[in-house]
């Protein structure tokens, strides 16, 4: 058969249908070509049309990027939503705690339905539904120096969204050892404080900053001292905007100064950026003869424990206590003894709740006194060197250090300390007393 | 004699009695300069009304550790520490680290 034969329209069909071919062999080639899925386009669009994030390179690095977050809590919680949002590739979360109701008012990822979840898996929960293009890992576990290392070594950029002396060391030190740099922040009541350590394995560190631990006595936490939610949410939100500058090579070798930024939220918000120094040449961590290897953390030489220390709230023999269900059959339920009940905890503390007859002076206002009875007694009329006198605190730690200074400073003879405190006696005797 | 401000940041105003700022005349010890020792001192002898709370602020005659001091905005480590001689209008800041999270 020649060609001669075949009908023009069936020509015409052929040249039609090849030329269609073709356009959509382009359009495929174009597609392939996409670094990313036209819903990452669409997802990104708005922040990849800030110039400063780079555009399309910049979101490839934040792909790319494998962040780990330590501590999904009053920091980590508001800083990961961002990271997931923004598209960070894979995000690694460090967390053993379970979601309780107290850290609701500042942990706003988690929700009152999660309430003995754990905080890693509540966590992935979320930034799963925010960013399914994100790859989550979970690790349910304390960080410590036996796991720190094999954790670590799948990401490239460490968060310490922490709250002890002791995690922050151990977590600087092996992002030392690894080369990683760190975005660290804390926060307490309403202040906050964010620095980048081991900036590209040349900023200085953790150690470098603080080469002696705070004593253990100074150091306060959120359960202690209490946090406003918003004030601790900036700065983990703050480290979101570090994480990411970081990822986005905004920060370079020749324009990085160490710096510490402070927050505070009350009376009138305020950040500032102090100027700090750089890497210590005599820093045991990242310095010129470094003591704090690898080798050292793994097997455990490097005693984080002992370093920082721990506070010895252990300071009344036995006689000297007293269990809450003695408290209350002995004191509270009955109208026999009449004993000088005194509350030590912080005044807006009992003013939250408190027991009946119950005086109310802090610690420090015992302490401040110095042994006088006569100030002792302008507070508590009737007291007097043989007076019973019980002391609770919070937890049963500050009403130990009272009792010790009414015997030992006011040499009163009959003092007694309500093992484990108001919580604990609201625990096992009147769960119907409000708990904060 | 020097005018500076001090600021005592991260939970420390506690131990001045809640006030954060504070405008200082600090005379020298011998001579005219005044250095942020001399300072220091000043602090510990004049403002700190407990002498209890005298080991929160400082250890080892020095500050305390876990308390950064900044001298206008910059860590006092890059300034000369202790021996930085004040001028007026100076701001000396010092901050108690955190460690909530």
């Amino acid at each position: 058969m020649s060609s001669g034969d075949v009908p023009a329209e069936i020509l015409d069909e052929l040249a039609a249908l090849k030329a269609e071919n073709f356009s959509l062999k382009q359009k495929l080639n174009e597609q392939v070509q996409l670094p990313m899925s036209l819903e990452e386009f669409k997802r990104y669009g708005r922040q990849m049309i800030v110039k400063e994030t780079g555009g399309v390179d910049g979101q490839m690095k934040l792909r790319r990027s494998k962040v780990l977050v330590i501590g999904a809590g009053g920091l980590g919680s508001p800083c990961l939503p961002y990271l997931a949002g923004a598209g960070v590739g894979q995000i690694g979360i460090v967390d053993n705690d379970v979601v309780e109701t107290s850290n609701l008012h500042r942990q706003v990822l988690h929700d009152s339905e999660k309430v003995g979840m754990l905080k890693c898996e509540s966590a992935k929960e979320v930034l799963s539904r925010l960013n399914p293009h994100v790859k989550i890992d979970t690790y349910p576990v304390r960080l410590d120096y036996s796991n720190a290392f094999r954790i670590f070594r799948s990401y490239d950029i460490v968060l310490d969204c922490t709250d002890t002396p002791l995690t922050r060391y151990l977590i600087s030190d092996v992002a030392v050892n690894l080369g990683m740099t760190v975005v660290s922040a804390s926060g307490l009541a309403t202040e906050g404080q964010l620095a980048v350590l081991n900036f590209k394995n040349v900023g200085p560190c953790y150690r470098c900053f603080y080469p002696v631990p705070p004593p253990p006595n100074s150091v306060s936490s959120c359960q202690e001292g209490g946090v406003v939610g918003p004030c601790i949410g900036l700065v983990g939100v703050m480290m979101a905007v570090e994480t990411l500058k970081i990822i986005l090579d905004i920060y370079t070798l020749d324009n990085f100064q160490p710096f510490l930024m402070q927050y505070s939220g009350f009376p009138l918000q305020s950040l500032r950026t102090f100027k700090m120094r750089g890497r210590q040449k005599t820093c045991k961590a990242c310095g010129e003869s470094r003591i704090i290897t690898k080798d050292a953390i793994e097997r455990g030489h490097v005693n984080y424990e002992a370093f920082c220390g721990k506070r010895n709230y252990n300071v009344c023999l036995p006689h000297e206590r007293i269990s809450v269900e003695e408290f209350h059959d002995s004191y509270v339920a009955s109208d026999e003894q009449n004993p000088i009940l005194l509350d030590v905890r912080p005044h807006h503390h009992y003013n939250i709740s408190h027991l009946p007859n119950t005086f109310n002076l802090t610690v420090k206002e015992l302490r401040d006194m110095e042994g006088d009875i006569s100030q002792l007694k302008s507070e508590i009329p009737t007291i007097s060197g043989d007076s019973e006198v019980l002391v609770m605190c919070r937890y049963g730690n500050d009403s130990q250090q009272a009792t010790r200074i009414l015997k030992d400073n006011f040499n009163l003879s009959n003092v007694r300390d309500v093992q484990g405190g108001f919580f604990k006696y609201i625990d096992e005797v009147n769960p119907k007393l409000p708990k904060y | 004699m020097v005018n500076v401000k001090v600021e005592f940041l991260g939970g420390l105003d506690v131990i001045f009695e809640k006030q954060r700022t504070h405008k200082l005349s600090v005379p020298s010890k011998d001579g005219d300069e005044v250095s942020v020792g001399t300072l220091i001192d000043y602090i510990v002898e004049n403002m700190i009304k407990n002498t209890s709370d005298k080991d929160v602020f400082i250890e080892n005659n020095t500050v305390r550790p876990g308390i950064l001091t900044l001298i206008n905005d910059t860590d006092w480590e890059l300034e000369g520490e202790k021996d930085y001689i004040l001028e007026d209008g100076d701001i000396v800041s010092f901050t108690s680290t955190l460690h909530g999270g």
